[in-house]
């Protein structure tokens, strides 16, 4: 079975000479969940827009479901994501002016839904909010008319539309109280085992952790920023030696 | 596209205070620029309609937008008379079907007086070759009888039957004046929209006596076989059995050796009128396509202005799988939906302004213009009006391009 994400020899800079993220080798099974965290600046949030084709690596590659995104056009990878990434935020996730219906429409739109895809949509939108524990009605509702909580159900409902084989999660418990938090997480990983969906869950709440099997320190994998943390801490040690 | 479409019709009114505010700008100037390209068409359609059906005018020579302004438009004054002797020598030509004399010079109460005979009511022609219509009376008979056009009759409150005073020269007021040269109002036009409205029509031997010392009026007055018959007349309106004929008559009348004529087409004559009106013309339409171009560049800063606020909506669009281009064409189908909206509010005000106007406008202008604003020209204004928006709208269709192509996902 190929392996739902296998990066080689990644790395990736914004300024030519300054990399800010280097991945000699890392690969995530499909339906395999994990939890990745990390101190800011450990290049989350770059390794999230890698691995969904938004930036493209400076050199080293991706393969998603064995396929090379830097062979694809920017229009191909862009119907890639579409098809095959969902992707939820802390927050802006969905279109505000529009309802609900019509955000998890357009991922579908966009995804180039078949015919008949497209005419189930509204019944798959329905379980869905079902499952998610949303009202009904909330389906006909303009997102600015929802609460936090809701728009972020709503998030998991449209990045899931597509029965994506990827979910990229990025801090999307943030803006939500404690109980909500711990109901929105089980949802989460209820509804990733039933669509068998890999999912890569980023956050720097270490207590979210004890909802995954495997765990990733990206301040550890990433060579540039575990590099750097050696580099600090030798220096807090020289400093040390000295006052001593 | 359909899905585009609602897409971009939500998106506009999620903003309804600045997009409203643009609409009305946006109607205004396109009502501005519809407005003086319909006036000045039916402006040049009007022009057109004073005079139809007649093959040749023929005067002293002079100009021929001169003779034109004079017995047609009744405007200026005639340089020098012809002999009523050519007017017969043209009725009585085998190559002329009918033959109209026209004498001008007196006014009554600043309208302008003509000297005619009846064959002016039978033949003359204007528009769309429509006749005169009596709307009361009948064209005069006898020797101090007149005919008067509608807004003559409307704006001095005459009626058939009532007495009226013309005197020699062309002002309101006149020091020889005298109510002994009374004339009978013998009948009433229907409106026309052409000059034909503001003239008071008296027979020729009428506008000579108009001229006799008051002794000399009093005898005509007392017996009217004294009546002076006209020596001179000021031009003549001919309708030829063939329009072939047109030409070989003209040059035959440039060259009458017993006078000093002048032969002129209408149609000609018109168009050389017109001609001295375009720079008018053009420079309305540069004023109102000035107009319509700060409103686009309106629209394109409102667009431009939302791009900041936009930035969230363009990543979420970036990662449900839109592409730069997808973004670009929502932000063009955005400022396309709000003028086409305002073109077709525009065209609505524009016609109920026409028809809720139309009374005023004739009555006071005697402006007659149609309430039909749709023609090939309008069209290709509009047509205009869309490629300007879209030219205009790609400064912020490229901003939210580069937008989507930099976005990130981001957090907060």
């Amino acid at each position: 079975m190929t392996a739902a994400i296998a990066i080689n020899s990644l790395s990736y800079a914004y300024q030519t000479d300054k990399s800010i993220l280097s991945i000699p080798q890392w690969s995530l099974g499909q339906g395999e969940r994990v939890f990745l965290y990390g101190d800011s600046g450990s290049g989350k949030t770059t390794l999230l827009n890698l691995l969904c084709g938004i930036l493209v690596p400076t050199n080293g590659s991706i393969a998603l479901f064995g396929e090379a995104l830097a062979t694809m056009t920017n229009r191909q990878r862009d119907t890639f994501r579409a098809q095959h990434i969902g992707v939820v935020f802390q927050q802006f996730n969905l279109i505000p002016y529009l309802t609900v219906f019509k955000n998890i429409q357009l991922a579908a739109y966009f995804a180039r839904a078949s015919r008949a895809q497209t005419q189930q949509l509204l019944s798959r939108a329905q379980s869905l909010i079902d499952t998610l524990g949303l009202p009904k009605d909330v389906l006909h509702k303009r997102v600015n008319q929802l609460s936090v909580g809701q728009q972020q159900r709503v998030a998991i409902a449209r990045a899931l539309i597509n029965q994506p084989k990827l979910l990229l999660v990025d801090e999307p418990t943030s803006a939500l109280d404690v109980s909500a938090r711990d109901a929105f997480m089980q949802l989460l990983m209820h509804m990733c085992e039933a669509e068998q969906t890999s999912l890569i869950f980023v956050s720097h709440d270490a207590a979210l952790g004890e909802y995954f099997e495997r765990k990733v320190d990206l301040t550890q994998l990433n060579e540039v920023s575990a590099h750097l943390a050696q580099s600090t801490s030798q220096q807090i040690d020289s400093c040390s030696e000295v006052t001593s | 596209m359909n899905t585009l479409l609602s897409v971009a019709w939500h998106s506009l009114l999620s903003r309804k205070k600045t997009v409203l505010l643009t609409f009305c700008s946006l109607v205004i100037s396109i009502m501005v620029l519809l407005s003086v390209e319909h006036i000045r068409l039916q402006a040049k359609e009007s022009f057109n309609r004073t005079i139809s059906g007649v093959d040749l005018i023929v005067g002293a020579p002079s100009g021929q937008l001169n003779l034109l302004l004079y017995s047609v438009f009744r405007m200026g004054s005639p340089t020098n008379n012809i002999e009523y002797d050519s007017f017969t020598m043209l009725r009585d030509n085998d190559l002329v079907k009918w033959a109209i004399p026209i004498s001008l010079g007196d006014s009554h109460r600043g309208f302008r007086v003509m000297g005619t005979n009846e064959a002016y009511f039978a033949h003359f022609r204007f528009g769309n070759k429509q006749s005169l219509k009596f709307a009361n009376g009948k064209p005069f008979e006898h020797l101090f009888e007149a005919v008067i056009g509608a807004d003559v009759a409307h704006s001095l409150k005459y009626e058939v039957g009532d007495k009226i005073v013309i005197a020699h020269g062309i002002g309101s007021t006149s020091f020889t004046n005298h109510d002994t040269s009374p004339f009978i109002v013998s009948g009433i036009l229907a409106p026309t929209g052409t000059p034909v409205d503001k003239t008071v029509h008296v027979s020729l031997p009428g506008i000579e006596a108009i001229h006799l010392s008051p002794d000399m009026l009093q005898a005509v007055i007392d017996d009217h076989a004294l009546a002076p018959q006209p020596d001179n007349i000021t031009s003549v309106m001919l309708g030829l059995n063939s329009k072939f004929a047109t030409f070989a008559l003209q040059r035959k009348i440039n060259n009458y050796p017993e006078d000093r004529l002048m032969a002129v087409l209408p149609g000609v004559a018109l168009a050389e009128l017109w001609s001295l009106m375009s720079t008018v013309e053009n420079l309305l339409r540069v004023i109102a396509a000035l107009v319509l171009i700060s409103s686009l560049f309106g629209l394109a800063t409102m667009l431009l202005a939302s791009m900041n606020e936009r930035r969230a909506e363009i990543a979420v669009f970036r990662v449900l799988g839109a592409g730069p281009v997808i973004i670009l064409m929502l932000i063009l189908l955005e400022a396309l939906i709000l003028v086409a909206l305002s073109v077709m509010t525009s065209m609505a005000l524009l016609t109920l302004a026409l028809i809720g106007f139309e009374g005023w406008l004739a009555a006071e202008f005697g402006l007659f213009l149609s309430h039909d604003i749709f023609s090939t020209d309008i069209f290709m204004i509009t047509g205009m009006v869309f490629v300007a928006t879209l030219v205009v709208s790609i400064f912020p269709g490229i901003e939210a391009y580069k937008n989507a192509l930099h976005t990130q996902l981001y957090k907060g």
